[in-house]
């Protein structure tokens, strides 16, 4: 960067930017690998399991893989309703 | 032993083509029996950039479907000893590279080169596939710009997933990134995604970087590989990712940018 940029700070450093954003995506394009076709079906039948015990929509559970080094992390969460809690 | 190495890179226009060539050129002149196919059936342009466009008889296709053999189909470089072109079909399709042809041509190259080197078309369709599938290490040709780099990072995943090497459970293909069309001025403004910052992504070991030059567009206009314009910037980039491929010790360069005191201080 040269002396005079200091005073012309108002540019953006759209590499930063590029960076980030490639980071984000291709982390997310390989973490959708083949052997995790299995998820949205998981997720329904974990669903219909829950539902015999307590009265859950389909947004109040969700599920998520994370790679964490070698580790592959399966997170499952699901919101109770209110009334459930209260008793 | 023979090697074969392709040459790809998902997206088009970022230079597969123009570093095939010159790569393939660069191992011809360190004395290897070098041999270069186009494999993008139906757009073929490697005889072009390699000036041999007029001498095409037989082609690729011609030898899998037995209309013609090898010796008819290969092209022997008139400037480099020892290489050779092997182009593409400009009439058929890309159905026509069929599996079995390719494995059975390349086998037959394997008694006859040192170095076989797979012009990858673009995209991620069977012709891609098939430049690919029996290679033993690869290059995968990368512009500092998010679309390539997104599109390399696809192919990569192809490269552990649908090739012979992996189906078959082999040693992985050996992977090469190489950077082209390379602005080390920009990289400086923070307008351009930097080397490292490419390499920090695809996580592949760097090859090279091809500096931007207007040789590149003046060598394809005369069909020279810019391997052979060995005083220029570019052609000297090229010869350097060869001997770096040789496993020689030769220090990056045309990665920073060259600017005096002067410009340093008062910008541009």
């Amino acid at each position: 960067m040269s002396f005079f940029d200091y005073f012309r700070s108002s540019q953006q450093n759209t590499a930063a930017i590029a960076k980030e954003r490639l980071q984000i995506i291709v982390a997310h394009e390989r973490g959708r690998e083949a052997h995790l076709d299995y998820l949205p079906v998981l997720q329904r039948e974990l669903l219909e399991v829950i539902r015999k015990y307590v009265a859950i929509d389909d947004e109040q559970i969700k599920i998520n893989v994370d790679k964490d080094g070698d580790y592959e992390v399966l997170e499952l969460n699901i919101t109770l309703p209110e009334a459930e809690k209260a008793r | 032993m023979s090697k074969i190495i392709a040459v790809t890179s998902g997206k088009g226009g970022v230079g597969k083509t123009t570093t095939s060539a010159a790569f393939a050129t660069g191992l011809a002149l360190r004395g290897y029996k070098t041999v270069v196919i186009d494999f993008d059936v139906g757009l073929r342009n490697l005889d072009l950039i390699m000036g041999c466009e007029r001498r095409v008889v037989y082609d690729f296709v011609n030898v899998i479907n037995g209309e013609g053999n090898l010796n008819q189909a290969l092209i022997k470089d008139k400037r480099v000893e020892s290489l050779y072109i092997l182009p593409a079909s400009q009439t058929r399709d890309k159905d026509a590279l069929s599996q079995e042809g390719v494995e059975q041509v390349l086998a037959e190259l394997r008694d006859r080169f040192d170095y076989i080197i797979c012009d990858s078309p673009a995209g991620i369709e069977h012709g891609a596939i098939m430049a690919m599938y029996y290679a033993d290490e690869a290059i995968i040709v990368t512009n500092p710009e998010v679309s390539s780099v997104r599109d390399s990072d696809r192919v990569i995943g192809l490269l552990s997933s649908k090739t012979a090497r992996a189906i078959e459970g082999k040693a992985p293909i050996k992977e090469h990134l190489l950077i082209t069309r390379y602005l080390p001025k920009r990289v400086n403004q923070g307008d351009m995604l930097s080397a490292a910052d490419v390499q920090d992504i695809l996580a592949i070991p760097l090859l090279g970087v091809i500096p931007e030059s207007s040789v590149v567009l003046q060598s394809s206009n005369a069909g020279t590989p810019v391997s052979l314009e060995s005083n220029t910037d570019a052609g000297q980039a090229y010869l350097d990712i060869v001997s770096r491929f040789l496993g020689e010790d030769c220090p990056m360069r045309f990665v920073n940018d060259k600017k005096g005191l002067l410009s340093r201080l008062f910008g541009n």
